[in-house]
């Protein structure tokens, strides 16, 4: 395997459980497979040390064994480092990383209207991006979700002006 | 001074989609503002797992009616990426080009709504008049004037002739002249300047902690631009500027994306002077290997963020798409503190957020009917037909009070 970049490398020194983990697929790209009990260690370390002050995406995946969310960072130089947590498939729970990124709420409330994740410490807010009236316990890029009978609508109306 | 709380949408007095504002107001100044969205929420990632890679591209395509050469891209690349697929430069700079001109009529349009939201319709009228030629050079490039259909996985599916470069590059001789108007007019016009100095502030700090990208960061002194920081498409070779204000403020937001509207005129002459020879595709695996990747790409209104998981099928297992809206408005209700009531719009307005513009007639080709274009007349006619037919309802009453009420003057199908 070619040499790994300097962030790849630098979070293997700190980190030095996850070295196998990590992987840079192409240039400007770093990622590792974090456990959740580290996740918040190694993006305050990334953020402090490794100057990765943005998270541009948050992406749940149903890995129908398991959940995983996917935290991509990014910084100046256009490197995105993306750490991605796999959490139990019937207790999928994370913790918030709002306290660190305060745009990330909307990403959040993302994996728990369209995947059920529990997010724990998530401000409290209106859902997104599902309507206040979709069913709590339907969540739609569940692997095994489907889409509930449609119903019959009600008959238009049609009056003149 | 007792607070009150207003609900402002999600049908906006400011803009074309629904997205709803509670605002806590203290007097006319605003206390606090809470953001709610998802109003259009359509299942775009849901459906796009059941779909074909090929079948995704065009509705991928469709989840802005702006900026969708923007989301195409993205998931042609990131598709392109997991399969290993290297693309022709012919169509990186064909795909350079087509974004090039969508950055442009998106920044036109986003000027004139600007001028609206402030009550300056002339501006309005000027950069939508100015729009036009860039919609129609797009509708002679792609075939259409949004939801171009020019991507595929694998490359471009049309080709651009030396003919259609020419038209492109002496529209955009007109076009650089008059944004050099508009550039000078945003910098030293008196109504713009009292009406958005100081309106709807983000420090950069603020900028950078929530997230905030595109023109809206870049014009709190956050000079991050993907083209430039991550290279994709043939950005890597070309020479611009990343165009970014220190105002901090609405103002600013209007100053950067008229720069970038020069930038983008530098970028397309680049391209076109430099357009490669070669093929425009090279052949794409009908299913795509196990794989993930993700895509940045500068969108008119910031980074778009695609990404894109493949299972050996040709069906994904996974399309993520954050758009750069979405991205933004963890700072509007930041931006819309200790402002009026009354600059609720342009801050709204500033982060240019997105609104689709499609009402146009096409022509179909290959349709049922063998496809005919209808003219605006015609198209009138038949509503009025279609409205007596099958609700009963008679304009024709209506058409004869109001001719006989204001004259001659009205024009008659």
């Amino acid at each position: 395997m070619a040499e790994l970049p300097q962030v790849a490398q630098a979070l293997a020194e700190r980190f030095p459980a996850l070295a196998a983990a990590i992987a840079a697929p192409r240039p400007r790209r770093v990622g590792c497979l974090v456990p959740p009990e580290l996740l918040h260690q190694v993006i305050d370390h990334a953020v402090e040390a490794l100057g990765f002050d943005r998270l541009c995406a948050i992406t749940g995946h149903d890995e129908r064994t398991a959940f995983a969310a996917s935290y991509a960072l990014s910084r100046p130089d256009g490197t995105v480092l993306s750490l991605r947590t796999q959490v139990a498939h019937d207790r999928p729970v994370l913790e918030t990383v709002t306290g660190r990124f305060p745009g990330a709420a909307n990403y959040e409330r993302e994996l728990v209207d369209l995947f059920g994740f529990e997010v724990v410490g998530l401000p409290p807010g209106r859902r997104y991006p599902l309507p206040d009236d979709w069913p709590l316990d339907q969540k739609p890029l569940r692997k095994d979700w489907v889409a509930p009978p449609k119903q019959a609508a009600a008959p238009a109306k049609r009056e003149g002006p | 001074m007792p607070r009150v709380t207003i609900p402002i949408g999600p049908a906006h007095p400011s803009l074309e989609e629904p997205e709803s504002f509670s605002i806590t107001l203290e007097g006319e100044r605003i206390f606090a503002a809470e953001v709610k969205l998802g109003y259009n929420h359509r299942g775009i990632e849901k459906a796009a797992e059941a779909r074909t890679y090929v079948q995704d591209i065009y509705l991928i395509e469709r989840v802005c009616g702006i900026c969708s050469h923007a989301h195409s891209t993205s998931f042609c690349m990131a598709v392109e990426e997991v399969a290993g697929l290297q693309v022709t430069p012919r169509a990186l700079s064909i795909r350079t080009l087509v974004a090039e001109l969508e950055r442009i009529h998106s920044h036109l349009l986003w000027l004139g709504v600007a001028g609206h939201e402030i009550g300056f319709d002339t501006l309005l009228m000027y950069t939508w008049r100015d729009r036009e030629p860039i919609m129609d050079l797009l509708a002679m490039l792609t075939g259409n004037r949004v939801n171009y259909g020019i991507n595929t996985i694998g490359g471009v599916r049309r080709d651009v002739t030396a003919d259609q470069l020419g038209q492109v590059l002496a529209a955009l001789d007109v076009l650089e002249e008059r944004t050099r108007y508009y550039a000078e007019l945003a910098a030293t016009d008196p109504t713009l300047r009292q009406r958005l100095v100081g309106v709807g502030h983000l420090s950069r700090a603020d900028a950078v902690t929530l997230g905030t990208v595109g023109p809206t960061a870049r014009a709190s002194g956050v000079a991050r631009d993907t083209r430039r920081d991550d290279p994709y498409l043939a950005y890597g070779d070309l020479q611009f500027d990343v165009v970014t204000s220190d105002q901090e403020d609405v103002f600013g937001r209007t100053q950067v994306r008229v720069g970038e509207l020069l930038q983008s005129y530098r970028i397309i002459r680049q391209v076109a002077a430099t357009m490669p020879d070669g093929p425009l595709t090279v052949k794409a695996p009908r299913k795509v290997p196990v794989g993930e990747a993700l895509v940045r790409y500068e969108a008119p209104r910031g980074e778009n963020v695609h990404v894109v998981r493949g299972n050996g099928t040709d069906k994904p297992e996974r399309v993520k798409v954050r758009a750069p809206t979405l991205a933004n408005t963890a700072s509007v209700a930041r931006m819309m503190e200790k402002n009026y009531l009354a600059d609720v719009p342009i801050i709204v307005a500033a982060i240019d957020p997105c609104f689709s513009c499609t009402d146009r007639a096409i022509r179909v080709v290959g349709g049922e009917a063998g496809g005919r274009v209808a003219s605006w007349r015609e198209l009138r006619r038949a509503g009025i037909e279609f409205y007596r037919r099958e609700a009963g309802v008679d304009f024709g009453a209506l058409d004869r009070r109001l001719a006989a009420r204001l004259g001659p003057l009205r024009s008659r199908p």
